[in-house]
């Protein structure tokens, strides 16, 4: 039989399955010592989550807390800063991914910089930034990269196609027939196990266990997880993100939970390992390290929770060619905001002041409701008709 | 509201509805432009009166062009006040350096389609600008049709109608956004484009008791239920399993993210009918297409709001597309 793109997805949103899980978390649910708190850390599993209306299946003893797993929504007000000025640079085309373009900043979003004159284009592969380079030889393109280890690899893989196009047998070949010398990164990786380290390390946050995203640990292997269990006593469980995946990773997690367990365990077993994809790990390797500090939208400082260019790349680095000309003041969030709370399991997106009244989709407040993978903007566009 | 015009204010959901109100609507207020139907009911009720622009890039793409799409985008829109398109005007603002041949083409393709609505053209304008203008051609049609049965309209659905949609949903703007990321589908996947006065036509002869119809164009067939459960004050009740979406089209959203339910249409519209009805109205509109089907019903369960229910007994809102979608489709 030859495969269909939905052979991919046609069983994981069986109803008849969804049904099966949602009677086999009930029974098990009954057993539960106390109400569990289960923290989806990604903004694609709180996706699905609302959209395939998922909470409503759920005994009222297992809640979800969203977390802070959308790149975009994560992005200081600052940063977004630095992209509207890079996009308002004559010279410049300034290339990110999807939602991105929406966010606002001081002075807009990249969606006002360009009906201000900016040249701002979203791509779905970062490598689409060599064609954008290559028709566009007088100005300089620059990849505002966003994502978790997710996408990482594909920034890495786009800076080693330039840089190996740039060297020959090791040397610099500058003016060298098919040398790209207009393509530079504005770097804004982040990763997830510092963050939730992060999280259940602040006394007031409210998390129980952890749903664990399944694309990061294709990349990254479920290693990554492997402290949270051991050290932290919370369970996690690596979860895909079709609604089937969903519902078996929430039962995973009840079993452990009724059975007095406390595991790593992987739900997408199709395509997880414990290691990962070592050759993405060691492109990502190579062109990064870590930087000292990310200053997260909604949750502050987290040491060691973000990416940057090694300093041999210098000559690739938007940041530090553009360092006079962009702003490095930190930015507060708005004072009604509740987005850090919600992200740490204090508060759901319903209780703000400013949701869906100031605080919209198309006129985004706080970071959660910025992108379709935030909470806020999931509650939003799904409600939440129990 | 921004202070500038984004592409999110183009694109027929919520911030174009915006954009609408509150520029257009304020200046032009009248009691017929408030009632917000694809094409205006004037001349007590006797005549319906429609106009639409052209934009879309590609020129060409699979199942349909720009002219096609100008015939269509105007006819339809009187279609679905259950008026016969009769008299176009046709305008063109061209780029300097756009090819003849290309025009001529276009233009072909106009011609064609306005003999299926037994339309004529019978004024119009071109203007040539320099290059970097426009994009290549742009084209405005505007239409005057006979409405051949009064009172449908978007404000009177109650708890009496069914909701169906008349084919499978998404494919022009499936078509348009492969085309423009350069998608190779090993498929059949084209833009529904076509022309829906033989549809509304077979429904009238058989006498089917019609309360509203629309075309779900830019936003989507979202849009429409949206725009309906508001207007007409009512909670749309929608199956997600009835709703007919082809495997090519859920491929493309799979891939680049989209819901089948915001994309655009161009020859695909969704019918409130009354419940004794709807059987028939269903069979009439098979024979144009197999996958014309039953979606959803009516109530008064979230009034102004459209509710989707799944297969597994969970159910959500299904809301007015929002932020920048498929720019330039139509």
């Amino acid at each position: 039989m030859e495969l269909e793109l939905k052979n991919l997805y046609d069983d994981f949103r069986n109803a008849n399955t969804i049904k099966a899980y949602a009677k086999i978390i009930r029974e098990d649910a009954l057993k539960l010592p106390h109400p569990i708190n289960i923290m989806e850390v990604c903004g694609g599993h709180t996706h699905t989550i609302m959209k395939y209306g998922i909470l409503q299946l759920l005994p009222e003893n297992i809640k979800f807390v969203h977390g802070p797993g959308c790149p975009v929504c994560i992005m200081p007000k600052e940063r977004i800063d630095h992209a509207y000025v890079l996009a308002m640079q004559r010279d410049v085309i300034l290339v990110t991914l999807g939602d991105m373009i929406k966010v606002p900043g001081s002075n807009g979003s990249l969606q006002d910089a360009r009906s201000r004159g900016a040249d701002v284009r979203f791509v779905y592969s970062p490598l689409d930034c060599l064609k954008i380079a290559h028709e566009n030889p007088q100005k300089k393109v620059i990849f505002f990269a966003i994502g978790f280890e997710t996408t990482t690899p594909m920034t890495a893989a786009l800076l080693d196609t330039v840089a190996k196009q740039n060297k020959v047998n090791g040397e610099a070949r500058e003016g060298a027939l098919g040398y790209i010398k207009n393509i530079f990164f504005h770097i804004n990786h982040v990763t997830v196990p510092e963050a939730m380290a992060a999280l259940i390390s602040d006394k007031e946050c409210n998390i129980d266990a952890f749903l664990g995203p399944a694309h990061v640990s294709v990349i990254s292997g479920s290693k990554i997880y492997e402290e949270f269990p051991q050290d932290f006593n919370k369970p996690v469980v690596v979860s895909g993100f079709e609604p089937v995946d969903v519902m078996q990773s929430i039962s995973m997690l009840v079993k452990q939970f009724a059975e007095g367990r406390c595991a790593l365990e992987v739900e997408y077993k199709r395509a997880v390992t414990r290691d990962g994809n070592l050759k993405a790990q060691a492109l990502i390797e190579k062109y990064f390290e870590k930087a000292q500090n990310f200053r997260w939208r909604g949750l502050g400082d987290i040491p060691q929770s973000g990416l940057k260019l090694r300093a041999e790349f210098d000559g690739y680095n938007a940041e530090v060619i553009y360092k006079n000309i962009l702003p490095h003041e930190p930015i507060d969030d708005h004072k009604l905001c509740i987005c850090g709370d919600i992200l740490k399991g204090k508060a759901n997106p319903p209780e703000c002041k400013i949701f869906g009244t100031a605080c919209k989709p198309t006129s985004p407040i706080g970071s959660c409701m910025v992108s379709s993978e935030g909470a806020c903007a999931a509650y939003y566009k799904y409600g939440n008709l129990l | 509201m921004t202070k500038t015009i984004t592409l999110a204010c183009g694109n027929g959901g919520e911030e174009n509805n915006e954009l609408i109100s509150h520029v257009f609507y304020k200046a032009f207020k009248n009691e017929i432009l408030e009632k917000s139907e694809d094409a205006a009911i004037i001349h007590g009720g006797e005549l319906a009166f429609s106009t639409d622009s052209f934009t879309v890039s590609p020129l060409f793409f699979a199942g349909a062009d720009i002219g096609k799409l100008a015939v269509c985008g105007t006819c339809n829109d009187l279609a679905m006040m259950g008026a016969k398109p009769k008299y176009l005007t046709c305008s063109v603002i061209i780029e300097e350096g756009f090819e003849l041949s290309q025009l001529e083409r276009i233009v072909e393709s106009m011609r064609k389609e306005l003999e299926i609505n037994g339309a004529i053209v019978v004024s119009g304008d071109t203007k040539v600008v320099p290059r970097g203008s426009v994009d290549k051609i742009f084209i405005n049609t505007t239409g005057i049709g006979e409405v051949l049965q009064k009172g449908i309209s978007s404000n009177n659905i109650t708890e009496e109608d069914v909701i169906l949609v008349n084919r499978d949903i998404g494919c022009h703007g499936a078509t348009i956004f492969a085309a423009r990321e350069g998608i190779e589908m090993s498929s059949s996947l084209q833009s529904d484009c076509t022309s829906l006065f033989p549809h509304v036509k077979a429904l009238l002869d058989a006498k089917i008791k019609i309360t509203a119809m629309r075309d779900a164009t830019r936003g989507g067939v979202s849009a429409v239920l949206n725009e309906w459960a508001k207007q007409s004050n009512v909670c749309i009740e929608v199956e997600e399993e009835k709703i007919p979406i082809s495997d090519e089209v859920n491929g493309i959203c799979e891939m680049l993210g989209f819901e089948a339910t915001a994309l655009a249409n161009e020859g695909t519209f969704v019918l409130a009918i009354k419940k004794e009805d709807a059987d028939a109205a269903c069979e009439i509109l098979k024979a144009f297409n197999p996958h014309a089907e039953i979606i959803g019903i009516v109530t008064n369960r979230h009034v102004k709001k459209v509710i989707l229910k799944s297969a597994w007994g969970t159910s959500r809102f299904l809301e007015t597309p929002t932020g920048e979608l498929l720019p330039r489709i139509c």
